[in-house]
């Protein structure tokens, strides 16, 4: 139960979407982007957040678009995860999204919600990360193509009143060899401990993570010594897990130090995953 | 409090309803409707035991504002009548408490729509979207297999 | 026809698929208020200000409580206020009630409500409570009113201590060859029912205070009313419709009181308080936390002389239930072996933890992790077979328990059957550990397990047959309908003693404390016991007042009459007889003349020699009969990772009789699923300052689907003579042994003793690292 109380609007195009979102801005309201909107509602009965107006995008055809044009395959931010598995036009993000939450869970988590939400381990996110992918923003000025990599730093950075539309992925990534590892701290639910996503490209690695920090990210930093093949695999997971770019969590799911054995395990299995990958 | 008048379609019939734009569809059905047959567990979409069915897919009635529900079917449990996995669940003792069961009834039940050949994968992909604590499970599995392939013990795991 | 031992379909089935099936919260009434508690994020602070005035500006604002002139409450010991006033003891306690005409408003009020803390110094669990300079719970702990017998030591943590002294510790010492000293501990965790407390109260005219609550002890709620507000116990009607899973939780009588202080700041209108899946956890009594040591001695050839314990129980900020527990803890504090020189202290310590209500098998499931592992460890050491040692050890009639009752045949179950058969379904012989590949292992793990029941000596149960004009029979009990189908089978005895089919049983499943005969309450699998009695007589007084009307219609003598088919008849001439339907409610003689009116039966039970116990030995009969059970569980763990599947998991419980086998065993693999999350993933994460850190599903989860193991289950029928049928409880057996069970499997299979629960990858992995905290 959500004890205050908003107005609810569902817009049919992107450009109305982003006005209402001005306006209503322009009226003092505290307007936010609704999509699957679970974090909207769970939060907001938690009192972890606060709106007076949503505005749902679901009506919008284009972020509910799942189609491949050209070399590129476009998903909208308002696709439904379960969607997503349901169609499996990118196997990785299959993989990746079918370990987040539950099922019935995911027919309404959406895309866009999972990438953008509060909660910190935006799972959904890691395969666009690997894949380099772009994503199709909406502002006042209109639409706007830009590099996941630069618009994704720990969070999804989107200046006020701007809206998350699509992710533009290119069919090569998709193709490419590619694991997804997802490590509990017990059994088969719950948050992850970490999830590692890793595909090969022109015979490079490339790894993004959740759960290791308080953001998901792509671990650029340990992609050299990953890639360094003159080591033998176990130093060059040794080397690469020095390079975590930010303080390992410590929480209720798992301590810090546990976190860093699972991840050395974990991007061994990535190696050996995608050897039988290629293989294949 | 800025109430709206929303039509809903529940179990085959339209009611109108002043709802709050923030009220879940949980709190809909259970207060506007009076439908109690589905559950709130945790209003945090952990549990399963408020799932409903809206179009053809299983919902947790918690996660979900009524308003969206708005020119969507939704069936609840009350919705089912002599459903073959109500019977199931009875036949097998699939319940205890029985508080979970609505939901999980629902939950098999769009299960079998969608995929009336679900695999054991699939079974408890879907599946572990509820929480039983009565139960230890066993008896839920016989009933959902039993649904899925009409009995045929050779598949199960 | 059904009969006694067959699956007879639960009576509300039907009820429970449809959604129509009805819990206390499904039951709405227009005008109904609504109270939402504001709760303590602090485990241990003092409140220097409570600012309620924004509260009640809010439009639709019925009452805000903040707790003064409230009575100190607690069942034992009068120590905790219904709202807190000066000082928080735990995360989650309620400071502050706001009643409005809507749960959002309600809600919205209480977030305005600014308390201001100065935090204090934590107690984080009961070994840091009794150290010298802990900080103290409750100041004045002595001061407190308390039930005879119970002694807090003053100025400190301690709320109460049982001992048991049985033999002589010195000589057993003395006699055993080969010894170890272990010391195990776990957090409190939770219950987790499905459905979450919650209670409405209303104040009627003539002052009668009726409650709906989802409760296991509705007639506990009737009677602490009366002990802690003063109201005239034929004034305070509980009314309990089916409950969605308790598991002892909802024993603990807490959501009832706030409703009914909500109710009576309102005038005596109806209040609801409902408890959110957060509120439910921490707000509301959890599950116990135990530190334990357990000492044990036995000679080279593995012959149990000693066992010299300490259990400090996690009785958390109030003791309420808490020092029970810990008495039940020290009643059954060895397996069940014989060992002839036992000593145990059993504390119960006040920490900064939310406090402890029953949970299934009340005490027996955490003391035998301690000492069920500790018999694991004393095999190896003595390089004796695990299964062996306890087989060799195994308790029977003729040797006395810790509290020195002698069994007999009947009062105990039979162990040394429950670990053979237990060996043979885990396939023990096959090996402890068996290597699958340089990564993988196959590790088993067995327990025993054991219970009485602590109830009080002077329980009782009754139940009331009325008939209806068709023949067929009403039953009510004061059995709450939790899920274990108990009334169910009720039905079922009273059918096979009416000798009707137990269609025509009709069971009244909602408890209304009013027109419901008594049954203390729905815990300690005591409903098939008690309430199966109060059945069977209530059963019997029917019988013998149908026969009476028949005898003078028939012109016969009442026992040349036999009963069957719903008829009662001439036993020489079946024949002759009349049917129930024509009797049932007065026979009318052809010219018009009646007699006899509708035959209502009636039946109670009370336990029989029962005793407290000794407060310097512990001597005492504690309970009516002890059931037994040996169990096990196979995993499949991953030596790199320290992960681990469970494969198989058997149970072989003595249940007396079983007397609804689907339902007997889904009672034993629901308990076991329970006791398998308990051991291996559940558990309250507290941060440095006692707070919960993950009172909500998505971080405390219990099993879900497709998690649990095979289920193994078989059962031992040796008759408990009392009962009816000969039956034992059944509804927490499967619970008990299990964290042990998966404790010494995976021990054996990591290679080093585990001593912590839950026995996540990650305790293992600490514990073979000899990584800390
Ligand atoms: S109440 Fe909706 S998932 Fe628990
Ligand atoms: S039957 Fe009680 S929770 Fe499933």
């Amino acid at each position: 139960m959500i004890p205050f109380d908003f107005d609810y609007y569902k817009p049919s195009s992107v450009e109305e979407a982003v006005r209402l979102f001005e306006s209503l801005r322009q009226q003092g309201k505290q307007p936010m982007y609704f999509s699957g909107g679970t974090e909207i509602i769970t939060f907001g009965r938690l009192d972890y957040l606060y709106t007076n107006a949503v505005i749902d995008i679901k009506g919008i055809s284009k972020c509910q678009m799942m189609t491949f044009k050209g070399e590129n395959l476009y998903l909208g931010a308002a696709v439904s995860l379960s969607e997503i598995e349901e169609a499996n036009l990118f196997p990785l993000l299959t993989k990746t999204s079918s370990e987040v939450a539950d099922h019935t869970a995911r027919t309404k988590v959406t895309l866009g919600g999972n990438i953008c939400g509060k909660i910190f381990y935006r799972e959904a996110v890691l395969p666009f990360l690997v894949s380099e992918s772009e994503v199709v923003i909406a502002s006042r000025e209109g639409e706007e193509t830009r590099p996941i990599l630069d618009v994704f730093q720990k969070s999804l950075q989107l200046e006020e009143g701007e809206c998350l539309v699509q992710l533009v992925t290119n069919k090569k990534m998709i193709e490419a060899a590619n694991i997804s590892i997802k490590r509990r701290r017990q059994w088969d639910t719950g948050y992850p401990v970490i999830t590692v996503v890793g595909i090969k490209v022109d015979g490079q690695l490339r790894v993004a993570i959740s759960g290791l920090c308080s953001f998901p990210f792509r671990a650029k930093e340990m992609e050299p010594f990953l890639n360094d093949t003159k080591r033998p695999l176990e130093e060059r997971v040794s080397l690469a897990i020095r390079h975590v770019p930010a303080e390992v969590l410590h929480d209720s799911e798992a301590s810090s130090d546990y976190r860093m054995f699972v991840l050395k395990n974990t991007l061994l299995d990535v190696f050996e995953g995608l050897e039988m990958e290629e293989v294949r | 409090m800025t109430k709206v008048a929303v039509t809903l379609n529940v179990n085959g019939e339209e009611s109108e309803v002043l709802i709050r734009p923030a009220d879940t569809l949980l709190d809909v059905l259970r207060e506007n409707l009076g439908l109690t047959g589905s559950k709130p567990g945790c209003l945090n979409g952990d549990c399963g035991a408020c799932t409903v069915i809206v179009g053809k897919k299983p919902m947790k009635s918690c996660l979900m504002l009524a308003i969206e529900a708005v020119d969507q079917n939704v069936t609840t449990i009350e919705g089912l009548t002599d459903a073959t996995v109500q019977r199931a669940f009875v036949e097998h003792f699939a319940f205890q408490c029985g508080y979970c069961t609505p939901g999980f009834i629902m939950n098999v039940h769009s299960l079998k729509e969608n995929h009336p050949e679900a695999d054991g994968e699939t079974i408890k992909s879907w599946m572990d979207s509820n929480i039983c604590r009565c139960t230890g499970y066993e008896e839920i599995e016989a009933a959902v297999k039993s649904v899925l392939y009409g009995g045929q013990e050779h598949h199960k795991r | 026809m059904e009969n006694i031992g067959d699956s007879v379909i639960r009576k509300e089935a039907l009820e429970k698929v449809t959604g129509k099936a009805k819990y206390t919260h499904d039951e709405r009434t227009k005008g109904m208020f609504y109270a939402k508690k504001v709760i303590s994020p602090y485990a241990h602070a003092k409140m220097t200000a409570k600012d309620t005035s924004e509260a009640r500006k809010v439009k639709g604002v019925r009452a805000v409580i903040t707790g003064e002139n409230l009575p100190l409450i607690g069942e034992e010991v009068r120590d905790r206020p219904p709202i807190a006033t000066d000082k928080v003891r735990y995360h989650g306690e309620v400071v502050a009630l706001v009643v409005a005409d809507t749960p959002e408003v309600a809600k919205r009020a209480a977030n305005l409500i600014h308390v201001s803390y100065q935090p204090l110094p934590t107690v984080q669990s009961p070994s840091h409570a009794i150290e010298a300079n802990a900080p103290l719970v409750h100041e004045n702990v002595a001061e407190y009113e308390k039930d005879e017998g119970i002694e807090p030591i003053p100025k400190s943590n301690i709320s109460n201590h049982t001992k048991i002294r049985k033999g002589d510790i010195e000589k057993g010492w003395r006699e055993s060859e080969v010894t170890v000293d272990e010391s195990f501990s776990f957090s409190p965790s939770d219950h987790t029912a499905m459905e979450t407390r919650s209670a409405k109260a209303e104040i009627k005219a003539n002052g009668s205070v009726v409650i709906d609550t989802s409760s296991q002890a509705p007639f506990m709620v009737k009677k602490l009313m009366n002990d802690y507000f003063g109201i005239e116990v034929g004034k305070v009607i509980v009314n309990t419709p089916l409950v969605g899973g308790g598991y002892g939780g909802k024993a603990s009588v807490q959501q009832e009181i706030l409703a009914y202080i909500a109710s009576k700041a309102v005038g005596g209108r109806q209040v609801e308080v409902f408890y959110s899946r957060e509120e439910d956890m921490i707000t509301a009594p959890c599950h116990i936390g135990l530190d334990a040591k357990v000492k044990l001695g036995a000679t080279k050839e593995g012959t149990l002389k000693v066992a010299e314990i300490v259990y400090l129980f996690d009785g958390g900020a109030y003791s309420d239930k808490a020092i029970h527990l810990s008495r039940a803890g020290a009643v059954d504090c060895t397996g069940p072996y014989k060992i002839d020189h036992v000593k145990c202290d059993s504390y119960s310590v006040y920490t900064n933890h939310p406090y402890p209500a029953p949970y299934r098998g009340f005490s027996h499931s955490e003391v035998l992790f301690a000492f069920e592992r500790t018999m694991d460890i004393l095999a190896k050491k003595l390089h004796i077979d695990p299964l062996q040692l306890r087989e060799k050890n195994a308790i029977l009639p003729g040797h006395t328990t810790p509290t020195q009752v002698r069994l007999n045949r009947s009062t105990i179950g039979h162990v040394p059957k429950c670990i053979e058969k237990v060996k043979k379904l885990i396939n023990w012989d096959e090996g402890e550990l068996v290597e699958v590949n340089d990564r993988i292992v196959r590790a088993k793990g067995v327990s025993c397990l054991w219970k009485t029941s602590t109830i009080p000596t002077d329980s009782t149960s009754g139940a009331i047959l009325t008939f209806n004009e068709d023949g067929t029979v009403n039953l009510m009990s004061g059995v709450v309908e939790i899920g274990t189908a108990t009334k169910t089978v009720l039905a079922q005895m009273v059918a096979d003693r009416l000798r009707i089919d137990v269609r025509d049983v009709h069971v009244r499943m909602k408890v209304d404390t009013q027109t419901t005969p008594e049954h203390w309450k729905t815990v300690a699998s005591r409903g098939t016991f008690m309430a199966g009695r109060a059945a069977l007589a209530a059963a019997d007084d029917a019988l013998t007042q149908l026969k009476k009307i028949a005898s003078t219609i028939l012109r016969a003598r009442v026992d040349d009459l036999d009963v069957g088919n719903g008829r009662v008849f001439l036993r020489e001439e079946p024949s002759v007889g009349l049917e129930f339907k024509d009797i049932a409610y007065g026979y009318t003689y052809p010219n018009g003349n009646a007699i006899g009116g509708q035959i209502i039966g009636r039946g109670n039970y009370i336990l029989r020699h029962l005793t407290e116990l000794d407060p310097e030995t512990g001597k005492g009969n504690p309970g009516p009969e002890w059931s037994v059970g040996a169990q096990a569980i196979e995993v499949e763990f991953d030596r790199r990772d320290y992960t681990y599947k469970m494969l198989r998991a058997a149970s072989v419980i003595d249940v007396g009789k079983v007397l609804n086998e689907k339902s007997a065993r889904g009672q034993v693999t629901g308990a076991m699923s329970m006791g398998l999350a308990f051991g291996g993933r559940e558990t309250f994460v507290f941060d440095e300052q006692a707070r919960v850190l993950n009172p909500r599903l998505r971080t405390y989860r219990p099993i879900h689907y497709g998690e649990h193991p095979e289920y193994i289950v078989e059962f031992v029928e040796t008759p408990h003579i009392d009962a009816p049928y000969g039956a034992r409880g059944a509804g927490e057996q499967g619970l008990l042994g299990m964290p042990a069970a998966l404790g010494n499997a995976l021990s054996t299979a990591v290679g080093v003793p585990l001593r912590q629960l839950p026995l996540t990858p990650e305790l293992i992995w600490r514990t073979k690292e000899g990584i800390g905290e």
